[in-house]
């Protein structure tokens, strides 16, 4: 038996949905017009905004930018985040209990407050290079996602067929790598691509940790809204609308989407 | 027990990192506010006898706490509803609700700057329809900030929430119909008190989220409307007052802690089954 909502009710949600997709698709418009200034609806139809982006180095420079950094602390954090996971699922008997709070913690700290902090004692104080304090930063933001995506994926994880493999004659890390990590791939790989995304993403961390000659794209992006208001933004803006359509569809063919409302 | 020895080694590299890299860099934030010559405590009496910024720490509150309320209010109807569409209608709804979550704070909070600027679009609609003669300025009010961060948190609510709704088994509901219960009185007696766990994990998460924001203030309330996110990267770039920075932070980081904790409490008092 499913009750139907109140009609007044029904209503509502639907304004609630028209609010939350108008605003992007005015963001579609203006980036395909014809004007110098940004404006909705458009005034005929260009794809020259499409091009500029291309044509101004410090978003063709930051883009790249921020796809190696995602790219690399994540990858960084994986690494450092799947044995964690793992053995918070394997051993958890045996672990304090106050551990799975650790990996937590980057939630507990706000965003600015680490980033402020890195920039403080990484870059200045201990002299890393600031790209290596952006790695530092960015792995660090994305842990928690990891450890937590592994861990959803593990707990459902029948550790007696690891045991098996084992009792076999199968050395332990072998065993972990052919029979556990395959059984726990859409896991991973849905970690690894929700991390990809909030790393991009990021404003908070990057923005003090940019320095002459690197800054992220949204960094970038402010700064630029901030002096230009033209559509280039706007066609940027976009391009990114893209990106999460392709992350979308990874995170739907891996793990499925309503897995986000887990 | 030969598994004590990998379980701890597995989790050590993480572990490290992070005491190492959040650990040790937060602690020395911390660390710098109470080292002031004249006094333990007389950088935080600095700024709470200041009375801009005083009011820097209230306006952001006053702004999360209205964002967090509509938030809930709005996500809440939203969610319920979700969750009694048919299947593809749900899946659907809930793609849409994704959507603009994964698309980043700067691209959804410059879609605002488009459509409240002194030329915007909802400038253009309400002078020709002739509510209005001359544009409102909209951009650089508190108004502005709240709407934008309230669509900036409204996606995330409406996830949080269903995925709690989705876990109400449909006994319940059928229970308290059968017992001859008003659809608004299984509402408020069944769907409400178990939906609360939900709801005040979306409360925390939006609370903090717009206490600690940084892009939307600063892109939609500027210098006029300086919340505390803007105002810590103000003092440490521009003005380069690390101390100063580091009080706003220290500050910033004890209320969201204060906040996720007592919410906890909240939630275990309201509901001692939920986890």
């Amino acid at each position: 038996m499913h009750t139907r909502p109140h009609p007044v009710l029904i209503g509502f949600a639907c304004l609630v949905f028209f609010f939350l997709l108008a605003p992007l698709v005015i963001i579609i418009g203006a980036s395909v017009s014809d004007t110098s200034f940004l404006t909705f609806p458009p005034q005929g139809l260009t794809l020259h905004w499409y091009e500029n982006i291309f044509e101004v180095s410090a978003f063709k420079r930051t883009m790249v930018t921020s796809f190696i950094l995602a790219v690399t602390g994540t990858s960084l954090s994986l690494i450092v985040g799947i044995p964690a996971a793992y053995a918070l699922n394997r051993y958890r008997v045996q672990l304090p209990s106050f551990l799975s709070t650790v990996f937590v913690l980057p939630i507990l700290v706000p965003e600015i407050v680490l980033g402020f902090s890195l920039m403080k004692t990484v870059t200045t104080a201990m002299g890393f290079p600031i790209f290596v304090s952006l790695v530092i930063g960015h792995a660090l933001l994305v842990l928690p996602y990891c450890v937590r995506v592994v861990s959803a994926a593990l707990s459902s994880f029948d550790f007696s067929i690891e045991e098996a493999a084992v009792s076999l004659g199968c050395p332990r890390w072998k065993a972990f790598f052919i029979i556990v990590l395959p059984n726990v791939r859409a896991g991973v790989i849905a970690a690894f691509i929700l991390a990809l995304i909030t790393s991009i993403n990021d404003v908070s961390i990057s923005l003090f940790l940019t320095g002459p000659g690197i800054s992220t794209l949204p960094i970038q992006l402010l700064a630029h809204m901030e002096q230009f208001f033209d559509p280039t933004i706007a066609s940027v803006s976009v391009l990114l609308m893209l990106v999460t359509v392709g992350v979308m569809a990874v995170v739907e063919l891996t793990l499925g989407l309503t897995f986000l409302t887990k | 027990m030969t598994f004590r020895q990998p379980g701890w080694l597995l989790v050590l590299p993480a572990t490290l990192a992070v005491a190492m890299f959040l650990g040790i860099p937060v602690f020395d934030t911390f660390s710098t506010t109470f080292t002031d010559s004249t006094g333990f405590l007389s950088n935080y009496e600095k700024f709470f006898t200041s009375r801009f910024r005083r009011a820097v720490l209230w306006r952001t509150t006053e702004i999360a706490l209205i964002t967090m309320i509509a938030s809930l209010l709005i996500g809440f109807a939203t969610a319920y509803v979700v969750s009694r569409a048919p299947k593809k209608l749900k899946s659907l709804l809930i793609i849409i609700a994704v959507f603009p979550l994964l698309t980043g704070v700067v691209v959804r909070s410059f879609a605002w700057l488009v459509i409240l600027g002194k030329n915007g679009i909802l400038n253009q609609i309400l002078l020709s329809v002739g509510v209005i003669a001359e544009p409102l300025s909209m951009l650089y009010t508190e108004g502005a900030v709240i709407v934008a961060m309230v669509y900036l948190f409204v996606p995330l609510m409406i996830l949080t929430i269903v995925g709690v709704l989705e876990g109400i088994p449909e006994d319940l509901l059928q229970a308290s119909a059968s017992l001859g219960a008003t659809p608004f009185a299984t509402f408020w007696q069944v769907v409400f008190p178990l939906a609360m766990p939900g709801l005040i994990v979306g409360a925390v998460l939006v609370f903090t989220g717009s206490f600690t924001s940084y892009a939307t203030p600063q892109l939609l309330g500027g210098e006029q409307q300086m919340m505390m996110g803007t105002f810590l990267r103000q003092r440490a770039m521009v003005t380069f007052d690390w101390t100063g920075a580091s009080t706003i932070a220290a500050i910033m980081t004890v209320v969201t802690i204060i906040i996720v904790l007592a919410m906890g409490r909240v939630a275990r008092r309201l509901n001692p089954a939920a986890v």
